[in-house]
C-alpha cells in the first residue's frame, strides 16, 4: 500500500517536476485542455498522492481508501499526472488524452481511468459527493478520509456553499476540502489580487468589468473567503504558498487529523504555476501550448527540449 | 360495469414505509432529504433507521451530490422531493453525479402533474418525464396506484443503476389487487379490445379503464395498457398493438412534450406508424383547484380519452 510519508521533499519536488513536464505535454498533445489551473494545484495533489493519503494503485476500489474528489473537474492533467506517476496507469498513456478511445477525457469521469472517483466538469458539484462519501464512511465505521479540491469558480456555485453548510450540520470529520486559490478563472481575474497592477476599478462601476484585453477583472471576489468558511462552522487552515510542500504538507497533515468536523486548507496558489508565459495569465486557464511554447515551457522545467 | 377499485391511497404515502420495510430486509438503503420527508413519507423511514437519514436543508442540488457519494460507497441511496424540485431544481447534479457515472441514486418525486392540486402552477410538475426520460441511464416509473407503487420502490431497489419515480399528492383509487405484479418493461394489458389501444400512465390509468367502459357501451373495442414503465418502455406491446387495433391513444398528466405519448410515437413511426392521438396538457400551466376539479377543467377525463379514441378511430379509414 503506497503510503508514503517516508517520501523527502526533495522526493516531491522532483514527482511534481515530471507532473509538471506531463501537463504540458499532454495538453500539448490535445492541442487543447486546461493546463493554468493544474499547474496551480500540482503540490496539492502530488503531496495527497505521495505523503497523505492511504491508497493503493493496484487496488483502486479498496473500501478503506481515503478518497480525492477533484471538484474543478477541469484540471484533468494534474489528476492524470499524478495517478499515472503513482502508478494506477502507464506514464505513456497520457499522450492519449482527450483522444477519441482515451480512458482518459477533457473532464474527469467516474472510473475512467481507475482511481478517478467521481464525474466532474460541471463546477460545485464535488463537495456533495464528497460528504456522501463522508457519510458512508461514518455508517460504515471505516476510517478512511475523503479529500475534495475546489476552486475559485467552485466557491461561486450555491450548491458548495448547501454542501459547506450540511457538512459542518452533519460534523463530519473525515473531510477535508481544498482551495486551490489561484485567483483567476475562465473569462479572467476573480477579484484584484491577481489583475495587473494599472488596473484599477472603475469609480462608478461595482462588480466586475471588462479589460482592454478581453480579460474580466474581479468576477466575483470571493474575500473574506476564510471567514465565510469558519462562518459556515468549518475549521480553516490557510496556506499562504499552496505551491510549496514545505507548507502544504503539514496543513493537510493538521485537516486530516482534526476530526470534530469538516476542515479546509485554503491554499493561496499561482495559476500557470512553473511556467513563466503561464504564470497568472487567464489565457492559459483553458489554452494548450503550441510547439515553440511547449518547448520552453520544458527548458524552464529542466528539461533537454 | 365500473371499474373495481379497492379503496384510495396516495402513491407518496407508501414511500418511507418501504424503504423500512426494504431495510429491516437488509437491503442496504440510506436517504437524503431536502425538507420534504414529511410530504413524501420519508420521514417513515427515517424515524426508524436515524442512522440512515440525512436531512441537508432546502437543497436539492446538495441532496443529489451526497446520495451519489453515498451511492457510490456501496448504499442503495434514495432521495425524494416534489417533481418541481426535483428533477426541477437539480437536473445537472442528476445529470453529472447519477446519470452520467450511473451511481446508485433513486428519486421518489412527488406532487408530479396537475393533480397536485390547490398549490397551483408552479407546484405541479409537468415537465419531469421529458426531463428524466431524456437522460438514457435512468429507469422511469409512474406506478398506476399505491399497490404498483410499493413494487416500484421495490424494484429500484432491488435493481442497480438510477432510477426515478413519479408520484402524487392527492389519494387516488387503488386499481389492482395483492396478486398484481409490476414488472420493469412490461406493460400489463388491463382490457383486450380490438378497436383501439389506450396506453395510459399513472392516475390516468384508472380513466382509461373508465373510458374504455364508455366505448364499450358504444360497441367499440378498446384495449388498455399501464405504461408505468416508461424506460424501460414496452415496444413489443406497442408495436403488436398498433398492428392489431389500427390505432393508439395515450393518456398522461404531464405535457404532451417528452412524455408517454412521445416515446409511444417515437416507437410507432420509427418501426409501425399508426394514427394517434394524445391526451395530455398541452400549451398552458396549470392552476389552483381541487385534483378533481382540475382534470375537468384541463380535459384530462374519461370521455375526453373516449373521445380521443374515436377520433383516432375515424382516422384510420383516411
Amino acid at each position: 500500500m503506497a503510503q508514503a510519508s517516508t517520501v523527502s521533499i526533495d522526493q516531491l519536488k522532483e514527482i511534481a517536476r515530471s507532473v509538471r513536464k506531463h501537463i504540458l505535454e499532454m495538453t500539448a498533445a490535445a492541442n487543447s485542455g486546461h493546463p493554468g489551473g493544474s499547474l496551480s494545484a500540482v503540490e496539492i495533489v502530488t503531496a495527497l498522492y505521495f505523503a497523505i493519503m492511504r491508497h493503493d494503485p493496484k487496488n483502486p476500489a479498496m473500501p478503506e481508501r481515503d478518497r480525492f474528489i477533484l471538484s474543478k473537474g477541469h484540471a484533468t492533467p494534474v489528476i492524470y499526472s499524478v495517478l499515472a506517476e503513482a502508478g494506477y496507469f502507464s506514464v505513456d498513456e497520457l499522450l492519449t488524452f482527450r483522444k477519441l478511445g482515451s480512458k482518459l477525457q477533457g473532464h474527469v469521469i467516474m472510473g475512467k481511468p481507475p482511481g478517478v472517483e467521481m464525474s466532474a466538469g460541471a463546477l460545485g458539484m464535488g463537495l456533495s459527493f464528497s460528504l456522501g462519501q463522508a457519510l458512508a464512511g461514518r455508517l460504515d465505521k471505516r476510517d478512511y478520509n475523503v479529500y475534495c479540491l475546489i476552486s475559485d469558480g467552485d466557491s461561486q456555485e450555491g450548491q458548495t456553499w448547501e454542501a459547506a453548510m450540511s457538512s459542518a450540520h452533519h460534523k463530519v470529520g473525515n473531510l477535508v476540502a481544498i482551495m486551490d486559490r489561484n485567483h483567476i478563472q475562465n473569462d479572467g481575474y476573480s477579484d484584484f489580487q491577481r489583475t495587473p497592477r494599472d488596473v484599477r476599478e472603475p469609480s462608478h462601476l461595482s462588480g466586475g468589468f471588462v479589460l482592454s484585453d478581453g480579460h474580466t477583472a474581479n468576477i466575483m471576489n470571493l474575500e473574506p473567503v476564510d471567514d465565510k468558511w469558519k462562518a459556515f462552522g468549518w475549521k480553516v487552515i490557510r496556506v499562504n504558498d499552496g505551491n510549496d510542500f514545505s507548507q502544504v504538507i503539514p496543513a493537510l497533515e493538521e485537516a486530516r487529523d482534526y476530526n470534530e468536523g469538516p476542515a479546509i486548507v485554503i491554499c493561496e496558489t499561482i495559476k500557470g504555476k512553473g511556467i513563466s508565459y503561464m504564470e497568472n495569465n487567464p489565457d492559459f486557464h483553458g489554452k494548450a501550448p503550441n510547439p515553440e511554447e511547449l518547448k520552453q515551457g520544458l527548458r524552464e522545467l529542466g528539461f533537454d527540449a | 360495469m365500473p371499474v373495481q377499485t379497492y379503496g384510495e391511497k396516495a402513491t407518496r404515502e407508501v414511500f418511507g414505509p418501504t424503504l423500512a420495510r426494504l431495510c429491516e430486509a437488509g437491503l442496504d438503503v440510506v436517504c437524503v432529504d431536502a425538507d420534504l420527508g414529511v410530504s413524501t413519507s420519508a420521514v417513515k423511514f427515517g424515524a426508524k433507521f436515524p442512522e440512515r437519514f440525512f436531512p441537508v436543508g432546502v437543497a436539492e442540488q446538495n441532496m443529489i451530490g451526497v446520495a451519489a457519494g453515498l451511492a457510490a460507497a456501496g448504499k442503495v441511496a434514495f432521495v425524494s422531493s416534489f417533481a418541481v424540485f426535483a428533477p426541477g431544481h437539480c437536473f445537472d447534479q442528476l445529470r453529472m453525479a447519477v446519470a452520467q457515472p450511473r451511481t446508485n441514486v433513486k428519486l421518489f418525486a412527488s406532487h408530479a402533474g396537475i393533480v397536485t392540486g390547490e398549490d397551483g402552477a408552479s407546484a405541479e410538475g409537468l415537465e419531469d418525464l421529458a426531463l428524466m426520460l431524456s437522460m438514457p441511464p435512468f429507469a422511469v416509473l409512474f406506478p398506476a396506484d399505491s399497490v404498483e407503487c410499493e413494487q416500484a420502490i421495490e424494484c429500484a431497489a432491488r435493481t442497480d443503476g438510477p432510477f426515478y419515480i413519479r408520484a402524487l399528492r392527492p389519494k387516488t383509487p387503488i386499481i389492482f389487487d395483492d396478486k398484481y405484479r409490476f414488472e420493469l418493461g412490461k406493460w400489463p394489458r388491463l382490457r383486450d379490445g380490438k378497436d383501439v389501444t389506450i396506453i395510459a400512465c399513472g392516475e390516468l390509468v384508472k380513466s382509461a379503464l373508465d373510458a374504455a367502459e364508455i366505448l364499450a357501451a358504444e360497441s367499440i373495442e378498446a384495449r388498455v395498457f399501464n405504461a408505468s414503465s416508461l424506460r424501460p418502455m414496452d415496444t413489443d406491446a406497442v408495436l403488436e398493438s398498433a398492428e392489431e387495433t389500427g390505432a393508439i391513444v395515450t393518456a398522461e398528466d404531464h405535457f404532451v412534450f417528452g412524455g408517454l405519448g412521445t416515446i409511444v410515437s417515437q416507437a410507432l413511426s420509427e418501426q409501425r406508424p399508426a394514427p394517434m392521438e394524445f391526451v395530455g396538457m398541452r400549451d398552458r400551466y396549470g392552476t389552483s383547484g381541487t385534483w378533481k376539479e382540475l382534470l375537468e377543467h384541463f380535459n384530462l377525463t374519461p370521455e375526453a380519452i373516449a373521445q380521443a379514441a374515436r377520433n383516432v378511430i375515424a382516422r384510420k379509414s383516411r
